[in-house]
């Protein structure tokens, strides 16, 4: 018995062995990008939606290699159920897997505990939806490809001044949520700045938020008739079926967050006629590149429209595989060379994605590409004037 | 007139406390266990409800029944295979496979339904009464909430008091051994309580969810935690008192909210706690016991 264990022990350790030997010969032609994201949890919506992103952008990108030859990428996801720690032991994962180049994380809260490991490591880190400030401002090589928060808010505070200079504004945010405050932050300063008219500011947190019918009320008490929502959809649509319960009836007007809103199943989307929202990424946009990603990522995943946090990170891959190729990167280049390298890339080129033409990244890796606004109607975004 | 409309917002949400709290109470105050997957069985009843109403077409009513039929079957089955094993065990034991249990719903549920969230159609169609020019808005859910609240309060009272059934309950819950010896099945009691307990359930989701239309994979814990508090707030084992505590959660919640700061409201609404239970241990309407030493 004892002979037999010590056998299949030894089997064990010279399959290791070889195990190791293939991790260690990296092919000079395959780049390795790793991702952590929420892919069970209360955020796995998230996570989902940008793993499914970068596998298409990664599926593309090697077929057109194996076609004409090129640089292709190997990706690897691991989950984070969008938490610090999980997130660390992730990417630690990804980082004895081989991974040059990451992809991550997805929520702010995550990639805050994330970044500064990777700063000292010196892995370049791109993160396609994790929108605080702090994330930018880590370090010099990390990325973002979503708005920085306080910026988005600022954007909004503008949109909302050119396009509804008289409103009375009431403001719902989530105090307990990094990008909710964040976004209420920049928005407020501007607001003040432009002179808007703010009446009423509340506000819940994660363990209210079951519960907002007070909110309501109180932004229709203060007679707000322009209600700013920087939140998730998921408690929008729970906002607006209140409203219209107590026939209350603003403009509201929401963030990037507030994509998806149309896709709640059970939410009745009349509700939603002229909610302004704030996106970079329109599913029903005409142009080639959309449709062509928008059928590829329904037909992977049984229809389903994808969110802006997918198109985010399919032009992550895209972003970093064209940054790789212009500095010469490829499977053998050290993690640590890779990030220097992109960092310069990074600092200096202009990229046209899904999400926006003509992008660019500032010394801190806060992106810039034009704010769109849109408006519902009739169940489909409009683009505002 | 605005603080009356807050009144009837916390009248709303304690309401439904008041109902999750009832099955709490229902299932502490005869299993001597606290069911900490109770909040979990409020989910799953709504999201059978959800989806035979959106998926089947039925009516609502309908969904409400098919709802309280499934919950307590898995009420039982939970049960049966959760807390019975351990029916001699320390009560920490139970407590922890009852958190157990708890997880193990909520991530069946976000495999079955996905994570992502959904949003339930209220169940009640007739539309909201408007007074003072809409300046004091009454939904429908308020009143229905109510009502049923009210009704299972009073069911649920004569139960425990008049039948046999009952009776056996009671018994039960003073002393498990004596009541076995008296010859009643005491598995079958158990078995029973929870039966009503989770049927109880489903009521409360599909309610809680027409009044909060989130339906999400987690959409039972943080209601079915201020429940517990509602249940204990009242005196955990007495059936009025569960319905008091919720009704009086839900307005002091939403009070704090308007008055005090969204922010604090739940530290006012515990704070409210520590003080009753400070002057009354065994919470408003509890059963002050002397232990016999």
């Amino acid at each position: 018995m004892k002979k037999v264990f010590a056998m299949l022990l030894a089997a064990v350790m010279v399959a290791a062995l070889f195990a190791g030997c293939g991790a260690g010969s990296a092919d000079a032609n395959t780049i390795k990008i790793g991702m952590t994201g929420p892919l069970t949890g209360d955020a796995a919506i998230y996570g989902t939606a940008v793993k499914n992103g970068i596998e298409i952008a990664v599926a593309e990108i090697n077929e057109k290699a194996k076609a004409e030859g090129g640089l292709k990428i190997e990706f690897k996801a691991e989950d984070d159920e969008a938490d610090g720690e999980k997130a660390v032991s992730g990417y630690n994962v990804l980082k004895d897997w081989g991974m040059q180049v990451f992809i991550g994380t997805v929520t702010s809260g995550a990639c805050n505990a994330v970044a500064p490991g990777a700063v000292a490591d010196q892995m370049f880190l791109l993160t396609p939806s994790a929108s605080s400030a702090e994330v930018a401002m880590a370090g010099a090589s990390t990325f973002q490809m979503c708005f920085t928060d306080p910026n988005q808010g600022a954007s909004a505070a503008e949109v909302i001044s050119l396009n509804w200079a008289d409103a009375t504004i009431g403001v719902i945010y989530d105090s307990s949520d990094d990008y909710s405050s964040g976004l209420y932050e920049g928005f407020k300063a501007k607001a003040g700045e432009l002179g808007l008219n703010v009446v009423c500011e509340t506000s819940f947190t994660k363990d209210t938020k079951s519960d907002l019918s007070t909110q309501v009320t109180q932004c229709k008490d203060a007679g707000a008739d322009l209600v700013f929502l920087p939140i998730y959809y998921t408690e929008a649509s729970q906002i607006l079926t209140y409203a219209n319960k107590i026939g209350y009836a603003p403009t509201f007007f929401g963030c990037d967050g507030m994509d998806g809103i149309l896709g709640v199943e059970g939410f009745n989307t009349a509700l939603a006629e002229g909610l302004a929202l704030m996106t970079p990424f329109d599913a029903n946009a005409t142009n080639e590149a959309t449709q062509s990603f928008v059928a590829k990522y329904m037909e992977n995943n049984n229809g389903q429209v994808p969110n802006q946090f997918a198109a985010d990170a399919y032009d992550c891959v895209y972003a970093v595989y064209k940054a790789c190729v212009a500095a010469g990167i490829d499977g053998k280049t050290p993690a640590v060379d890779a990030c220097a390298a992109l960092v310069k890339q990074f600092g200096s080129m202009t990229f046209d994605g899904l999400t926006g033409s003509g992008m660019t990244w500032d010394a801190n890796g806060m992106i810039s590409k034009a704010p769109a606004a849109v408006v519902i109607e009739n169940g489909i975004y409009v683009p505002m004037g | 007139m605005q603080i009356l409309q807050y009144f009837i917002n916390g009248i709303s949400i304690g309401a439904v406390y008041a109902i999750i709290a009832l099955g709490y109470t229902m299932v502490y105050g005869i299993a001597k266990m606290l069911n900490f997957a109770h909040g979990d069985i409020i989910m799953v009843g709504a999201y059978i409800s959800f989806c035979v109403t959106n998926y089947l077409g039925l009516p609502a009513i309908v969904s409400v029944v098919i709802s309280m039929a499934v919950c307590t079957v898995l009420g039982i089955v939970i049960e049966g295979l959760a807390y019975k094993p351990l029916r001699g065990a320390p009560s920490l034991a139970v407590l922890i496979t009852a958190i157990g249990v708890s997880y193990f719903l909520q991530n069946a549920a976000q495999l079955i339904w996905s994570s992502s969230a959904k949003n339930f159609t209220s169940i009640v169609t007739f539309a909201p009464i408007r007074l003072f020019d809409g300046k004091l808005v009454v939904t429908g859910e308020v009143l229905v909430t109510v009502l049923v609240s009210v009704v299972v309060m009073f069911a649920l009272t004569w139960f425990t008091g008049s039948t046999r059934t009952g009776k056996a309950m009671r018994a039960v819950s003073e002393d498990q051994d004596a009541a076995q010896l008296m010859g009643i099945n005491v598995n079958r009691t158990i078995s029973t309580t929870f039966a009503i307990g989770s049927a109880l359930a489903a009521v409360a989701g599909v309610l809680l969810c027409s009044t909060v239309p989130t339906l999400q994979p987690t959409t039972g814990s943080m209601p079915g935690i201020r429940a517990f508090t509602a249940a204990v707030l009242g005196g955990i084992g007495s059936i009025p008192g569960a319905m008091l505590g919720g009704i009086l959660i839900g307005i002091i919640e939403t009070f704090a909210k308007a008055y005090i700061s969204t922010q604090f409201s739940d530290a006012v609404v515990f704070s409210v706690l520590i003080i009753i239970l400070l002057v009354k241990p065994a919470g408003l309407l509890g059963k002050q016991v002397q232990e016999k030493v």
